[in-house]
């Protein structure tokens, strides 16, 4: 409880304020974003959850600097931002080590300690097996890991994950959840994990953030209580995610009329 | 608390788990041996070889055209095995060569700062990109009387043609390649701080490699063919090359002397098509994951 007030009086890592965001594609106009506001507190993992046209891929976007805002403000507080894609994304020229050093590359950090932060990187994802291997030779929730190690070799504060299980099998997925809280718990990351899968949202988040589909408007702000660690298969999980759904569904319902 | 949460795992066990379902998703793949691979590589050219000698032997026994004028191929080849034992042929070749490489190297570097720079602009691409097409599409050979007005019977004329022949390939190409690139590449570079020339030299050209090559392996064609081209028509005194040989073998009416040169032509050409870019390609497409080693 402590601990609560206190967050809620420090600054946000995240701070987003009436973020409103249009798209112009030829003749016909998308507004994907509706005045969405949000504050993400240090070291918080909120699961960002909508159905599909709710705008969450560009909020994402918007935070990590990928698009411009043009309505609204969003602080991150000049701290440091990485992207987790849908996919990998990694570079099939490089090999698995030197993905992840690529980060670093760009920001002039000797060759000796790329390596050997790249190396504890991996093993951290449990792939320091892996490290001379080509991505194309990995599975795809290998290629997931090395994605992640890749993006905490940029040191950054805030850790921004679209879907990046979505197209994982379930076993795969499990041990991922599971991965992702240890990592988190121990560097005290701030998360904003993006999904359309209701119970991979209750198993990982502090809170989940319910978004509504065209235009995305925040609709719904849920803390989870459920202490960790959490199995996705704990009936407490289930019980909150069935809640959950029934809210998202009425929420694609209103657009079936 | 345990056991309302039941079935969480420890850390060791996620990791031994994890390594169990890796090793199966990825198992190392031992490389077949050089030997066996270029065997592989091989048998199927020199089939290819030994049916188009048949061929031309036939042809040479049907009596279709003299013996004066059509030798078969045992003829040929012996005059090849005695030209390739003068040094005068290995000077014509250095020539030859020397010209072909200080031309390519000039057309790859021009053409790639082409490429480069027409595909940091939209407008610069409107601009020359038609132009450049139009520039690969004209025959080299077109060009000689110009460059022979201009520079005269020199060198730096053949050297013009032969770089006007490789360059607009090369920058098209590399253009090629950069347009193929995936957008979540780029996007995954500059996320990871990717800016101006690092995200050019890190991510760009990197990812247009193999675009690029094809590009290269096609201005080394033109190349090939605008110095041969070159060599006929722009003869220099005192500087024997490939193209005068063939220019005095026909004047003198020596076919087996002809048609020996030309095989040397064609095996440069294929020598440094398969070897150089052949292997390059099949190197960058294996790194990649673009080889299905399981087809059939």
């Amino acid at each position: 409880m402590a601990q609560a007030l206190e967050r809620e009086n420090a600054q946000p890592a995240i701070r987003i304020r009436a973020i409103s965001q249009t798209y112009h594609d030829g003749r016909s106009t998308l507004q994907a974003l509706d005045r969405v506001s949000l504050d993400v507190a240090e070291g918080e993992f909120v699961c960002l959850l909508g159905a599909s046209g709710c705008g969450k891929s560009t909020l994402l976007n918007l935070i990590a600097g990928l698009y411009h805002v043009t309505s609204g403000t969003l602080d991150v507080g000049g701290r440091r931002v990485a992207l987790m894609f849908q996919e990998p994304a990694l570079f099939p020229w490089l090999t698995v080590a030197e993905n992840v050093e690529m980060g670093m590359r760009f920001r002039g950090v000797a060759r000796q300690e790329r390596q050997a932060t790249a190396r504890e990187l991996l093993r951290l994802v449990h792939l320091d097996a892996f490290g001379d291997r080509r991505p194309h030779e990995l599975s795809g929730g290998m290629r997931q890991r090395v994605a992640l190690a890749r993006a905490l070799s940029q040191q950054a504060d805030v850790l921004l994950m679209d879907e990046p299980f979505g197209a994982l099998d379930a076993m795969t997925r499990d041990i991922l959840h599971d991965e992702l809280e240890a990592i988190w718990s121990r560097t005290g990351l701030t998360v904003l994990f993006v999904t359309h899968n209701v119970r991979e949202a209750v198993r990982l988040g502090d809170r989940v953030v319910l978004l509504s589909s065209r235009p995305g408007r925040v609709v719904a702000d849920v803390p989870i209580g459920i202490p960790r660690p959490r199995n996705v298969e704990a009936p407490a999980v289930s019980q909150l995610a069935a809640s959950i759904t029934d809210r998202l569904r009425q929420e694609v319902r209103r657009h079936g009329r | 608390m345990a056991a309302e949460h039941g079935g969480v795992r420890e850390r060791e066990s996620l990791g031994a788990e994890l390594e169990g379902l890796d090793a199966l998703d990825a198992p190392r793949v031992e490389p077949e041996p050089w030997l066996a691979r270029a065997w592989r590589a091989a048998a199927p050219k020199l089939v290819a070889g030994s049916l188009a000698l048949a061929a031309w032997q036939l042809v040479a026994w049907s009596g279709w055209r003299p013996d004066y004028v059509l030798p078969g191929p045992l003829r040929v080849v012996t005059q090849l095995a005695a030209m390739l034992a003068t040094a005068a042929f290995w000077s014509a070749v250095a020539t030859t060569l020397g010209r072909v490489a200080a031309g390519f190297a000039a057309a790859t570097a021009i053409g790639t700062a082409i490429g480069v720079a027409v595909s940091r602009s939209a407008t610069a691409r409107r601009a020359f990109g038609s132009f450049l097409t139009g520039l690969q599409s004209m025959p080299s050979i077109a060009w000689f009387p110009f460059a022979i007005l201009v520079f005269g019977l020199s060198e730096a004329a053949i050297l013009f043609v032969v770089v006007l022949g490789a360059a607009p390939s090369i920058a098209n190409g590399l253009l090629t390649g950069i347009d193929h690139i995936p957008p979540l590449l780029l996007r995954a570079g500059r996320v990871l701080g990717a800016r101006g020339f690092a995200s050019v030299w890190h991510v760009v050209l990197p990812a247009a490699l193999p675009g690029y090559v094809g590009g290269l392996k096609q201005g080394w064609a033109f190349a090939w063919r605008s110095l041969m081209a070159g060599e006929l028509l722009v003869i220099i005194a005192n500087r024997p090359s490939i193209g005068t040989q063939l220019h005095f073998a026909r004047e003198l009416s020596d076919a087996p002397r002809l048609i020996a040169t030309m095989l040397v032509v064609l095996a440069i050409g294929v020598v440094v098509d398969e070897l150089l870019f052949g292997l390059l390609e099949q190197r960058i497409r294996r790194r990649r994951g673009l080889i299905d080693a399981g087809a059939a």
